[in-house]
Order: structure tokens, then sequence, then C-alpha cells
């Protein structure tokens, strides 16, 4: 368990085998419980809800490490909470998360600075060392606050749960399946470019046909996206067009965000 | 831009393998003021321990790489590629400067980020999370995970090293390769590729349903949701959605937006409108 903690930590900011999003960190979990589809059904709906948690630029996201380990824990262990349940208690803990994130990020400056001192030296084993020692702390991150709630007793969270009013449950069994919202939200707000938005609105229109599966759909935007990108009206492929005017603007505007975050 | 016919101090393949390897840590040492900087110079590490024999060269290798630096970190191995290129002409007599390379990777990291994001964090990752959650979901239980997995780190890995060996093998040149506009052009159809799959996920994936009953004169228990499909399925969701994406454009955090969902939610349940 505190091995996926770890590597859930590290990834959570390395962000490289995706050790810290939640279908892969509650299968782990469950697994680890000796029950895989449990984690793995609490992991599908989480991962619906983190998708759009992406560390752009220099700003941080919501982590969803620590919540992902943590509702597993609860959800597959002995506490049983239902699936709702463990959507609803990892927001609070990926805020968390996030919040250990931005903190290590400061915390490590005297590292860093030490490693000035080492490249001045010409101590290249030194450099190496302290990478290693700030990726352990990134581990222990998530490791530690992982840690502390699992000791919490498994009936304090059961009896937690069956104290709670009906209109909260009921509440939160409907929010399970609303918040997905922000997460689409995210992502569209990453990408949209006026030009854009139309694609956006066939995607909806064509998905409420329920015979197209999201494979079909897939294969549909990778067709339109082929056919868009070389239209010579809009990308300016062509010699005497009004050139290159779309791929400009979107490279404008990506540039545009990477400076707001500095 | 003639390379040298011989150089004197060249990469090995093993070294290649040892950068790419911990390529795969680069973001652990993220701070404030430098970003990633003492991540890029982790991964230098093997490449300036090959060609710069003298301490002193080492020294100045290693504080030359130790500046701010912060880009997408699978387009770090792209200007890896290149930064490796030109240390490797540098060390064989080329007269590089320190101010030189780090233009290079000044320029290549603020372009690449900002065009690979759509791609990676904003189609890639989302489409692959929520195929395998409909796997998962849909009763195949420990599939959806493992596609998820392995698919991801397939591509990943896949990307990182070919961009690493590209980028080592053309230098300079991979600037003007990506100034033809190609890098831009698969952004584009990342982002409507991903702005499409957005689009037709939310009617199957967001649920949120109508509760209360419409009462006519003819007809009694006409339910709202029904006639709702019938005018539009996943028209609330869509409307959720879109408010949203209207919030976060006017900068409100993405957690406040999580709590607003999760307040509404509540009342609507208490107030008998959303089941």
């Amino acid at each position: 368990m505190l091995i996926i903690a770890f590597l859930a930590g590290l990834d959570g900011v390395v962000d490289e085998w995706q050790f810290q999003q939640p279908i892969v960190a509650c299968t782990l979990v469950g697994l680890a419980l000796g029950q895989p589809l449990t984690g793995a059904a609490l992991g599908a709906s989480l991962q619906l809800i983190t998708f759009g948690w992406m560390n752009i630029g220099t700003s941080v996201a919501p982590d969803p490490a620590l919540a992902a380990v943590i509702t597993a824990w609860w959800v597959a262990g002995t506490a049983q909470l239902p699936v709702e349940m463990g959507v609803i208690l990892a927001l609070p803990l990926a805020w968390v998360g996030q919040l250990s994130t931005l903190g290590l990020r400061q915390l490590i400056i005297p590292l860093v600075n030490r490693a000035d001192q080492a490249a001045t030296a010409g101590d290249l084993h030194r450099i190496s060392r302290l990478q290693v020692v700030s990726a352990g702390l990134q581990g222990l991150r998530t490791l530690l606050p992982a840690a502390l709630l699992m000791s919490l007793p498994a009936d304090w969270l059961t009896a937690g749960y069956h104290l709670l009013p009906a209109v909260l449950r009921g509440g939160f069994r409907v929010a399970a399946g609303a918040l997905v919202v922000v997460s689409f939200a995210m992502v569209i707000n990453t990408m949209a470019t006026r030009k854009l938005w139309p694609f956006f609105f066939l995607g909806f229109a064509l998905a409420t046909d329920q015979r197209l599966s999201l494979l079909a759909l897939g294969m549909i935007s990778i067709a339109l996206a082929v056919l868009y990108v070389q239209w010579p009206n809009h990308t300016g492929s062509g010699p005497n067009s009004p050139t290159g005017k779309t791929p400009e603007t979107t490279d404008d505007e990506a540039l545009d965000r990477e400076l707001d975050d500095f | 831009m003639a390379t040298p016919k011989q150089l004197s101090k060249t990469l090995t393949l093993g070294d290649q393998l040892r950068i790419f390897g911990r390529s795969g840590l680069e973001q652990a040492a993220w701070n404030y003021p430098r970003l990633q900087n003492l991540g890029f110079c982790y991964i230098m590490i093997p490449a300036i321990k090959r060609l710069y024999t003298q301490r002193m060269d080492q020294a100045t290798a290693a504080t030359r790489h130790l500046v701010a630096f912060n880009t997408m970190p699978y387009m770090q191995s792209l200007i890896t590629g290149v930064t490796l290129s030109l240390e490797e002409q540098r060390a064989n007599g080329q007269a590089l400067t320190d101010a030189d390379i780090n233009a290079v990777k000044v320029g290549m990291m603020g372009s690449l980020a900002g065009v690979t994001d759509p791609v990676w964090w904003g189609t890639w990752r989302p489409i692959l999370s929520a195929f395998a959650a409909s796997l998962t979901l849909s009763g195949l239980g420990i599939l959806g995970p493992v596609v998820f997995f392995v698919s991801w780190n397939i591509v990943r890995l896949g990307f990182r090293w070919w961009a690493q060996r590209w980028g080592y093998r053309h230098g300079l040149d991979v600037i003007q390769d990506l100034g033809t506009g190609i890098l831009q052009k698969l952004t584009l159809g990342a982002s409507l590729v991903g702005l499409f799959m957005m689009g037709a996920m939310i009617p199957r994936w967001v649920k949120l349903t109508l509760k209360p009953m419409l009462t006519t004169d003819h007809q009694t228990g006409y339910s709202l949701q029904t006639l709702l499909n019938q005018l539009l399925p996943g028209l609330l969701p869509l409307v959720a959605t879109l408010g949203c994406v209207w919030l976060l454009h006017h900068r409100v955090k993405p957690f406040w937006l999580l709590i607003g969902v999760l307040g509404l939610s509540i009342l609507g349940y208490w107030l008998g409108w959303l089941a």
C-alpha cells in the first residue's frame, strides 16, 4: 500500500508513468486489498472527474494521487464506503495534494541551491544524488499523509457515513455523476478557439445517436481533423491565400498562455 | 551547420540510454524560481561526464544547465537531444558559448510546451481516460486500467526515445524542420479531435437527470426528463458544461467549480429536482 502511495506521489509531480491517475492507483490499491474490481470501479468513476486536471506551464492543478490511494483504501477496504462517497471524499483530498505540491516546490529550494554549489565544485555525483533525494521527497509527500489517514479506524468511517442525513447521501450520489462537467470544462477551456467550437457541437450532436460507439466517433473526429488541417483556406498551405492564419493564431494563443503563467 | 567529419568525442549508445532513463525523473525537483533546472542538469550528467574530462569543464557545463528551465516534460526529450548535439560540438572544439546553448534551450522550451500541452494533456490523456473508464464501467473490470497504463506508456516511452534520437542526430536542423509549422498543424488537429470528443462524451458520461413529473389535463406522470430527451438528450449536461467553461474563462478556480457543482447537486436533490 505504501509503495503505491509513494509511486503515486512521485508521479503526481513528474507525470510520467501515470501511477497517480485514479484508474491506475485505485485498481492497484484494490488489488493489494484483494478487491481489484471494486478498486477499478472507483478508479474509473474518479478518472472521469480528474482527467481534466493538468499541470500546464507553472500552474499546479489539484493532485489526484493522495485522493485516489486513500479513497480506494476506504472503498475497497474494511470501511466499505460506497463508490459515490469515495468520489466526493476525493475532492478535499485532491486539494490537500495540490497544497502539498505547492509547498514542496518552495521547500525544495535549499536543495536546489546545494546543487549549484555541487556544480561549481564539479561534483556531478552530488547533483544526481540531490535529484534522487527530491524524487524521494515527492513520494513522501503522498506517502506520509496516506499513512496518517489509513490509520483511521474503519468503524469511524462506516459510522460517520451512516450518520449522514439521507439528503446529503442522495445529493452526493447526484454530484458523483455531475462533477464530470468540471473536467470537461477544464479540457475545453484549454483548447477551444473560436474556429474550433463548431466541432465541439458536432461531436455532441453525433454522440446523442447511441449507435455510434466511442471508437467510431474517434474515427470521425480524426478524419475531420485531417481534412481541416489540409484545407487550404484555413491553414494557408496554398501559396497565395492569406497564409498560415490558423496555425499562427493557435500558436500565439498558446504562447500567451505560457507567458501568462510566468 | 556542417557536421565535422570526425568527432573525437561522441556519446555512446549507452550514454544515450542512460540519459533516456534519467529523463523519467525530470520534474522531481520542480522548484519555484528556476522550475525544472535541476532536472535538466540531472539528465545531462552522463553526457557531461563523457564529453568533458577536466573537472573545471564539467563544473562549467553543470552550471550552464542549472539555469531556469521549464517545458512540457515529454518534449524535453527533443530539447535534450538538440542540446546533446550542441554540447558534443562544443566539446569537439566548436565555438559555442554558454549563452548560445541556453538560447537554443529557451527558444525551444516555450513554443514546444505551448503547442504540445494540448496534444498530451488535452487530447490524448482525456480520451484514453474516458475510453479506459468506459471499458471498466461497462463490466470489463481490470481491462480498463491495463489498457490505459500500457497504451500511455508505450506511446510516451516511444516518443521520448524517438525525440531524443532525432534531436541528437539532427541538432539545430530540428528547429528549421519545426519552423515549417508541422507542429502547429498537429496541435490544431489534436485540439479539434479533443474538442470533438469532449462534445461527444458529454451526453454519454454526465449523469444529470431531472425528476419532476408534469401533470396535464390529459396525461398524468409525464416526466420532464423524457420531454427533454425528445428535444435533445444530454441538453442539461451540455448547459452545465458550457456554464463551467464560461466561469473558467472568467478566471474562476476549478476547485470552486467542483464545490459549486457539489452544492447545487445537494440542493437539487433536496428540492427534488434532480435524481
